[in-house]
Protein backbone atom coordinates (compact mmCIF):
# COMPACT_ATOMS: atom_id res chain seq x y z
CA UNK A 1 0.00 0.00 0.00
CA UNK A 2 2.38 2.69 0.25
CA UNK A 3 4.52 0.98 -2.10
CA UNK A 4 2.12 2.01 -4.48
CA UNK A 5 1.58 6.21 -2.75
CA UNK A 6 5.35 6.35 -3.18
CA UNK A 7 5.45 4.99 -6.89
CA UNK A 8 2.27 7.43 -7.52
CA UNK A 9 3.77 10.55 -5.96
CA UNK A 10 7.37 9.63 -8.08
CA UNK A 11 5.08 9.97 -10.98
CA UNK A 12 3.34 13.15 -10.27
CA UNK A 13 6.27 14.55 -9.70
CA UNK A 14 7.72 13.32 -13.19
CA UNK A 15 4.89 15.02 -14.87
CA UNK A 16 5.86 18.55 -13.27
CA UNK A 17 9.13 18.18 -13.89
CA UNK A 18 8.16 17.75 -17.46
CA UNK A 19 6.33 20.65 -17.73
CA UNK A 20 8.96 22.46 -16.12
CA UNK A 21 11.22 21.22 -19.11
CA UNK A 22 8.82 22.89 -21.33
CA UNK A 23 8.66 26.16 -19.25
CA UNK A 24 12.29 25.87 -19.90
CA UNK A 25 12.38 25.07 -23.83
CA UNK A 26 9.62 27.59 -24.45
CA UNK A 27 9.93 30.37 -21.85
CA UNK A 28 9.85 33.54 -23.72
CA UNK A 29 12.30 35.40 -21.30
CA UNK A 30 15.63 33.93 -19.59
CA UNK A 31 14.34 34.72 -16.01
CA UNK A 32 11.64 32.18 -16.74
CA UNK A 33 13.89 29.70 -17.75
CA UNK A 34 16.40 30.58 -14.16
CA UNK A 35 13.22 29.83 -12.18
CA UNK A 36 12.14 26.90 -14.61
CA UNK A 37 15.37 24.88 -13.65
CA UNK A 38 15.39 26.29 -9.78
CA UNK A 39 12.66 24.10 -9.65
CA UNK A 40 13.61 21.18 -11.37
CA UNK A 41 16.19 20.77 -9.21
CA UNK A 42 13.82 21.07 -6.12
CA UNK A 43 11.78 18.20 -8.17
CA UNK A 44 15.30 16.40 -7.94
CA UNK A 45 15.39 16.88 -4.12
CA UNK A 46 11.89 15.57 -3.50
CA UNK A 47 12.76 12.17 -6.36
CA UNK A 48 16.14 11.59 -4.23
CA UNK A 49 14.21 11.54 -0.85
CA UNK A 50 11.48 9.25 -2.10
CA UNK A 51 13.60 6.97 -4.00
CA UNK A 52 15.75 6.83 -1.03
CA UNK A 53 12.66 5.71 0.82
CA UNK A 54 11.60 3.00 -1.81
CA UNK A 55 15.18 1.18 -1.65
CA UNK A 56 15.04 1.52 2.38
CA UNK A 57 18.26 3.47 2.25
CA UNK A 58 19.99 6.42 4.31
CA UNK A 59 22.97 6.61 1.73
CA UNK A 60 20.99 9.44 -0.41
CA UNK A 61 20.53 11.59 2.58
CA UNK A 62 23.85 13.59 1.96
CA UNK A 63 22.69 13.77 -1.58
CA UNK A 64 19.72 15.42 -1.18
CA UNK A 65 21.54 18.78 1.01
CA UNK A 66 23.94 18.82 -1.75
CA UNK A 67 21.42 19.19 -4.77
CA UNK A 68 19.67 21.87 -2.48
CA UNK A 69 22.73 23.91 -2.18
CA UNK A 70 23.94 23.40 -5.86
CA UNK A 71 20.53 24.83 -7.05
CA UNK A 72 21.27 27.60 -4.81
CA UNK A 73 24.24 28.59 -5.76
CA UNK A 74 23.49 28.26 -9.19
CA UNK A 75 20.65 30.51 -9.28
CA UNK A 76 22.48 32.89 -7.30
CA UNK A 77 25.05 33.03 -10.30
CA UNK A 78 22.42 33.00 -12.85
CA UNK A 79 20.80 35.97 -11.15
CA UNK A 80 23.41 38.13 -10.90
CA UNK A 81 24.87 37.32 -14.38
CA UNK A 82 21.03 38.72 -15.42
CA UNK A 83 21.48 42.15 -13.97
CA UNK A 84 25.24 43.00 -13.31
CA UNK A 85 26.57 40.98 -16.88
CA UNK A 86 29.47 39.90 -14.76
CA UNK A 87 29.28 36.99 -11.43
CA UNK A 88 32.54 37.65 -9.86
CA UNK A 89 33.16 41.44 -9.36
CA UNK A 90 37.02 42.28 -8.65
CA UNK A 91 35.85 45.70 -6.50
CA UNK A 92 32.15 46.07 -5.79
CA UNK A 93 32.73 49.89 -4.66
CA UNK A 94 34.78 50.72 -7.79
CA UNK B 1 27.44 61.99 -13.16
CA UNK B 2 24.80 61.08 -16.24
CA UNK B 3 26.12 57.59 -16.91
CA UNK B 4 27.52 56.96 -13.35
CA UNK B 5 26.35 53.44 -12.65
CA UNK B 6 23.55 53.09 -10.06
CA UNK B 7 24.24 50.92 -7.21
CA UNK B 8 22.64 48.17 -6.51
CA UNK B 9 22.09 46.74 -2.50
CA UNK B 10 22.28 43.05 -1.83
CA UNK B 11 22.27 43.12 1.65
CA UNK B 12 19.47 40.33 1.13
CA UNK B 13 22.30 38.03 -0.85
CA UNK B 14 24.94 39.13 1.69
CA UNK B 15 22.98 37.92 4.95
CA UNK B 16 21.97 34.97 3.20
CA UNK B 17 25.09 34.34 2.58
CA UNK B 18 26.67 35.17 6.25
CA UNK B 19 24.49 32.42 7.56
CA UNK B 20 24.61 29.41 4.96
CA UNK B 21 28.40 29.84 4.59
CA UNK B 22 28.96 28.10 7.96
CA UNK B 23 26.18 25.32 6.99
CA UNK B 24 28.39 24.62 3.91
CA UNK B 25 31.20 24.20 5.65
CA UNK B 26 30.15 22.29 8.42
CA UNK B 27 28.41 19.62 5.73
CA UNK B 28 31.76 19.63 3.99
CA UNK B 29 33.50 18.75 7.33
CA UNK B 30 30.79 16.01 7.80
CA UNK B 31 31.01 14.59 4.37
CA UNK B 32 35.11 14.48 4.91
CA UNK B 33 35.03 12.95 7.85
CA UNK B 34 32.28 10.49 6.75
CA UNK B 35 34.24 9.12 3.93
CA UNK B 36 35.23 6.21 5.50
CA UNK B 37 32.38 4.50 6.64
CA UNK B 38 29.44 6.63 4.70
CA UNK B 39 29.46 8.13 0.94
CA UNK B 40 31.53 11.19 1.75
CA UNK B 41 35.44 11.79 1.42
CA UNK B 42 37.86 13.89 0.32
CA UNK B 43 37.02 15.04 -3.01
CA UNK B 44 33.25 16.08 -2.04
CA UNK B 45 34.34 17.84 0.88
CA UNK B 46 36.73 19.90 -1.18
CA UNK B 47 34.29 20.67 -3.59
CA UNK B 48 31.90 21.56 -0.98
CA UNK B 49 34.40 24.52 0.77
CA UNK B 50 35.02 25.48 -2.44
CA UNK B 51 31.34 26.05 -3.38
CA UNK B 52 30.78 27.67 -0.18
CA UNK B 53 34.24 30.53 -0.90
CA UNK B 54 32.27 30.63 -4.32
CA UNK B 55 29.26 32.04 -2.77
CA UNK B 56 30.90 34.15 -1.27
CA UNK B 57 32.51 35.50 -3.81
CA UNK B 58 29.04 35.69 -5.71
CA UNK B 59 27.97 37.89 -2.87
CA UNK B 60 31.06 40.15 -2.72
CA UNK B 61 33.77 40.80 -4.70
CA UNK B 62 37.44 38.97 -5.12
CA UNK B 63 39.10 42.11 -3.08
CA UNK B 64 36.91 41.59 0.17
CA UNK B 65 37.47 37.85 -0.06
CA UNK B 66 41.20 38.07 -0.33
CA UNK B 67 41.37 39.80 2.92
CA UNK B 68 38.84 37.75 4.60
CA UNK B 69 40.87 34.15 3.43
CA UNK B 70 44.30 35.22 2.74
CA UNK B 71 45.15 31.65 1.37
CA UNK B 72 47.34 31.42 -1.79
CA UNK B 73 45.45 28.70 -3.18
CA UNK B 74 48.53 27.57 -5.46
CA UNK B 75 50.47 26.78 -2.24
CA UNK B 76 47.22 25.26 -0.64
CA UNK B 77 47.71 22.64 -3.44
CA UNK B 78 51.33 21.87 -3.61
CA UNK B 79 51.02 21.85 0.34
CA UNK B 80 48.43 19.23 -0.27
CA UNK B 81 50.26 17.28 -2.24
CA UNK B 82 52.88 17.01 -0.02
CA UNK B 83 50.74 15.43 2.66
CA UNK B 84 49.49 12.94 0.79
CA UNK B 85 53.11 12.09 -0.77
CA UNK B 86 54.17 11.78 2.81
CA UNK B 87 51.35 9.82 4.11
CA UNK B 88 52.83 7.33 1.84
CA UNK B 89 56.42 7.69 2.31
CA UNK B 90 55.61 7.39 6.23
CA UNK B 91 55.06 3.51 5.42
CA UNK B 92 58.84 3.23 4.83
CA UNK B 93 59.91 3.69 8.35
CA UNK B 94 58.18 0.58 9.12
CA UNK B 95 59.26 -1.87 6.77
CA UNK B 96 56.44 -1.31 4.67
CA UNK B 97 55.58 -0.82 0.63
CA UNK B 98 54.84 2.53 -0.47
CA UNK B 99 51.07 3.87 0.39
CA UNK B 100 50.41 1.22 2.88
CA UNK B 101 48.17 2.38 5.63
CA UNK B 102 47.03 1.48 9.13
CA UNK B 103 44.53 1.54 11.74
CA UNK B 104 44.47 1.54 15.82
CA UNK B 105 41.85 2.38 18.47
CA UNK B 106 42.51 4.91 20.51
CA UNK B 107 40.67 6.32 23.71
CA UNK B 108 39.79 9.94 22.94
CA UNK B 109 38.05 12.60 25.42
CA UNK B 110 34.65 13.68 24.57
CA UNK B 111 34.23 11.36 21.81
CA UNK B 112 35.25 7.72 23.41
CA UNK B 113 36.87 4.40 21.76
CA UNK B 114 37.58 6.16 18.09
CA UNK B 115 38.95 4.54 15.45
CA UNK B 116 41.71 6.51 13.72
CA UNK B 117 43.17 5.28 10.30
CA UNK B 118 46.36 7.04 8.80
CA UNK B 119 44.24 7.35 5.53
CA UNK B 120 42.66 10.21 6.99
CA UNK B 121 45.88 11.98 6.65
CA UNK B 122 46.19 10.95 2.72
CA UNK B 123 42.07 12.01 2.10
CA UNK B 124 43.24 15.40 4.15
CA UNK B 125 45.68 15.84 1.17
CA UNK B 126 43.24 15.12 -1.57
CA UNK B 127 40.88 17.69 -0.18
CA UNK B 128 43.66 20.36 -0.20
CA UNK B 129 44.48 19.99 -3.69
CA UNK B 130 40.31 19.98 -4.42
CA UNK B 131 39.95 23.09 -3.21
CA UNK B 132 43.42 25.01 -4.45
CA UNK B 133 42.56 23.55 -7.75
CA UNK B 134 39.00 25.06 -7.85
CA UNK B 135 39.94 27.70 -6.15
CA UNK B 136 43.13 28.66 -8.85
CA UNK B 137 40.41 28.22 -11.73
CA UNK B 138 37.58 30.23 -10.54
CA UNK B 139 39.73 32.77 -9.49
CA UNK B 140 41.80 33.06 -12.60
CA UNK B 141 39.05 33.24 -14.81
CA UNK B 142 37.02 36.02 -12.71
CA UNK B 143 40.06 38.23 -12.26
CA UNK B 144 40.38 38.33 -16.03
CA UNK B 145 38.54 41.67 -17.47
Amino acid sequence: MLQTIFIVSLGIIAISSLFLIYRLTKGPSIPDRAVALDAIGINLIGITAIISVVLKTKAFVDVILLIGILAFIGTVAIAKFLEKGEIIENDRNK
Amino acid sequence: MANQKIKTNDVILQTVTQIILFIIIIFSIYLFFAGHNAPGGGFIGGLMTASAIVLLLIAFDIKTVKKIIPINYILLTSIGLMIAVLSGVGSFFYNESFLSHTFDHFHLPLLGETELATATIFDLGVYLVVIGVTMTIIQTIGETE
